[in-house]
């Protein structure tokens, strides 16, 4: 997952970019795996590696190589990018350090077999209003989409 | 090595009811070994049977050269394609059209590792295994768009730009489809559904009956918005637009040759089994025989109709439907012989005419290895799957040989605006179906 992360910004293709980030994106659903969270590893590989990623690689194929392959990859903002690495930094190493208070619960409260059930009932069950809002707003930003895309409705 | 040999000696216990259960390392292993290889041949078959059945369909003879009705055609082409020279274009991204073609043929064969052949047999069972295999088959869109870019050329770019286009439009519609036949798993006492693959056929063997039947018209519309998706999401005929030869000579793997080429030629055949697969575990009830409830009247006949498992149901028409795996291998066999008295009598023809008698009676044997209980008992389930998927993979060859090819906006037209729609509307039918039937007992 690392050496994809670090592929994606520093290749100058586009398309080679977007390839690592799949590579990332198929990583981090091996770590859902891990965390014994099969449900939002397949979701995971469904909506990003197999739905978003095809539209990038979409858009990008129709750009032009040439012209973005000289253009300057890494801008000037060092001091403002060091000072964000540095705080991200520092919250994995608490995490890391005082894990064990912050999350003492480490054993898996529900079996693995039974995962997607709890996540279905979860969320049309206690996080009901949170899942309708937030599906509210996907449907916004669909019609924002094609407002913006067609002048004449 | 203990252990290994104690999973072997629990397969051939004739009492064990759940010999190679999913989930058991070395099972896995055996199982993975044996579906790829299964996999090769059912390709390799398919080749030849295309393109017979596509060439009697009109009235041509199809490939007749290479062994007795063309049989070695298919290994003669998998020679050529394995000699022929790999050309990478020069002006190509070479890394990129170099990896292509084995992330189609990853996703390809991926999804095989859930899909299941019987209760027992099967390389996994997963929780989330009908969303596993959607989404690794829409991973193999990734390789076709890739393929086409790296290729630098115009007639790849644009099938890969179709292709990405057409997927991803038909995967909406498929998914619909597919959450209206895993409604149907949850119509139980305790009321949870399952995405997995094995336990999706036993909720259909819980209720009796194929999805495909389920709340009449309803379980048949879902199944025929997955048919039309799954030839979509293949590619292949009337949906091959990708790789219309009329337009653009041959799509995405235009500037492939060789090796490459036959990768993307061997992902097309696996992924077209993959979802045909999806379809049968989903509708028409996975490895479940015909008339899973039926058992006819109840007989026992002695040394021959022993049942291996002793609460199975000993009916009548459970027996006929157990004989049929040998019968097909003794019928096939039987093509064989007739074929071989059909053979031209020129000395010519001599080593074929002997090649075919003895293909005809290896697969006699094979048909008699399958009448012996034991493993009569053990394939029912792997050959009722098998059948089932064989027949989609004719329903494949009939529709490229009887369908015109779609023109793009049609394509887009029936996927947005008739499947999507239906597909929502029986999504909603069949939730308010099941909440009557399950809460006010209609």
């Amino acid at each position: 997952m690392l050496i994809g992360g670090v592929l994606v910004i520093t290749r100058k293709n586009a398309v080679h970019s977007a390839l690592a980030l799949i590579v990332t994106l198929l990583a981090q659903a091996a770590i859902y795996l891990m965390l014994y969270a099969p449900f939002v590893a397949g979701v995971q590989i469904i909506l990003y590696a197999g739905g978003i990623m095809v539209l990038f690689l979409f858009v990008i194929m129709l750009v032009s190589i040439e012209r973005t392959e000289k253009e300057r990859q890494f801008n000037k903002q060092w001091l403002v990018g060091i000072v964000a690495a540095g705080a991200l930094g520092g919250l994995f190493i608490t995490v890391y350090s005082k894990g064990q208070s912050i999350f003492p619960d480490r054993a898996l409260p529900i079996a693995e077999a039974q995962n997607t059930q709890v996540v279905g009932t979860m969320l049309y069950g206690q996080y009901m209003f949170a899942f309708e809002i937030a599906s509210l707003l996907l449907l916004v930003a669909i019609i924002g989409a094609v407002v913006m895309a067609k002048k004449r409705i | 090595m203990g252990q290994i040999i104690q999973y072997i000696q629990s397969y051939l216990r004739t009492k064990d009811l759940t010999p190679g259960a999913a989930g058991n390392v070395f099972w896995a292993l055996v199982y993975i070994m044996l579906v790829f290889a299964g996999l090769s041949v059912a390709v390799i078959a398919m080749n030849w049977l295309e393109r017979k059945i596509l060439a009697h369909m009109q009235v041509r003879l199809g490939p007749m050269r290479v062994g007795p009705h063309g049989l070695l055609q298919p290994i003669a082409d998998a020679l050529k394609l394995l000699l022929k020279e790999d050309i990478i274009p020069a002006e190509a991204d070479a890394l990129v059209f170099w990896v292509a073609p084995f992330i189609v043929v990853l996703a390809a064969f991926t999804v095989f590792v859930v899909v299941p052949f019987g209760p027992t047999h099967a390389i996994t069972d997963m929780n989330i295994g009908i969303l596993f295999m959607l989404g690794v088959s829409s991973l193999s869109v990734l390789g076709i768009v890739t393929a086409g870019w790296a290729s630098n050329s115009h007639y790849p770019l644009i099938g890969a730009l179709r292709s990405s286009a057409q997927m991803v439009s038909y995967e909406v519609a498929m998914g619909l489809a597919v959450v209206s036949a895993i409604l149907m798993t949850s119509l139980n006492a305790e009321g949870t559904g399952t995405l997995s693959m094995i336990g999706i056929v036993q909720a259909q063997q819980a209720q009796a009956e194929w999805f495909i039947f389920k709340f009449f018209p309803l379980g048949l519309v879902a199944f025929a918005i997955f048919a039309i998706a799954m030839v979509a999401e293949t590619n292949r005929a009337p949906f091959d637009l990708p790789e219309a030869e009329s337009e653009l000579t041959a799509g995405f793997h235009t500037e492939y040759s060789g090796f490459r080429w036959s990768l993307f030629f061997l992902a097309e055949y696996s992924a077209m089994i993959a979802v045909s697969s999806i379809a049968v575990t989903l509708w028409l009830g996975g490895w479940l025989r015909p008339f899973p409830a039926l058992h006819g009247p109840s007989i026992t006949i002695a040394h021959v109709w022993p049942p291996a498992d002793p609460t199975a149901p000993t009916g009548a028409l459970d027996f006929v439907l157990a004989l049929f795996p040998g019968l097909t291998f003794l019928f096939l066999a039987g093509m064989c012989f007739y074929s071989t008295v059909r053979m031209p009598k020129h000395p010519f023809f001599r080593i074929q005419t002997i090649g075919l008698a003895g293909f005809g009676a290896a697969l006699a044997l094979i048909g008699l290895i399958l009448f012996w209980p034991p493993v009569r008992d053990r394939v029912g389930d792997i050959y009722w799957f098998s059948a089932k998927v064989a027949a989609f993979m004719y329903l494949y060859i009939w529709y490229r040989g009887t369908f015109p090819r779609y023109r793009f906006d049609q394509l887009m037209k029936v996927g947005w605006k008739i499947l999507l729609p239906i597909g929502l509307g029986v999504l909603i039918l069949t939730a308010t179906v099941a909440l009557l039937q399950t809460i006010w007992h209609l």
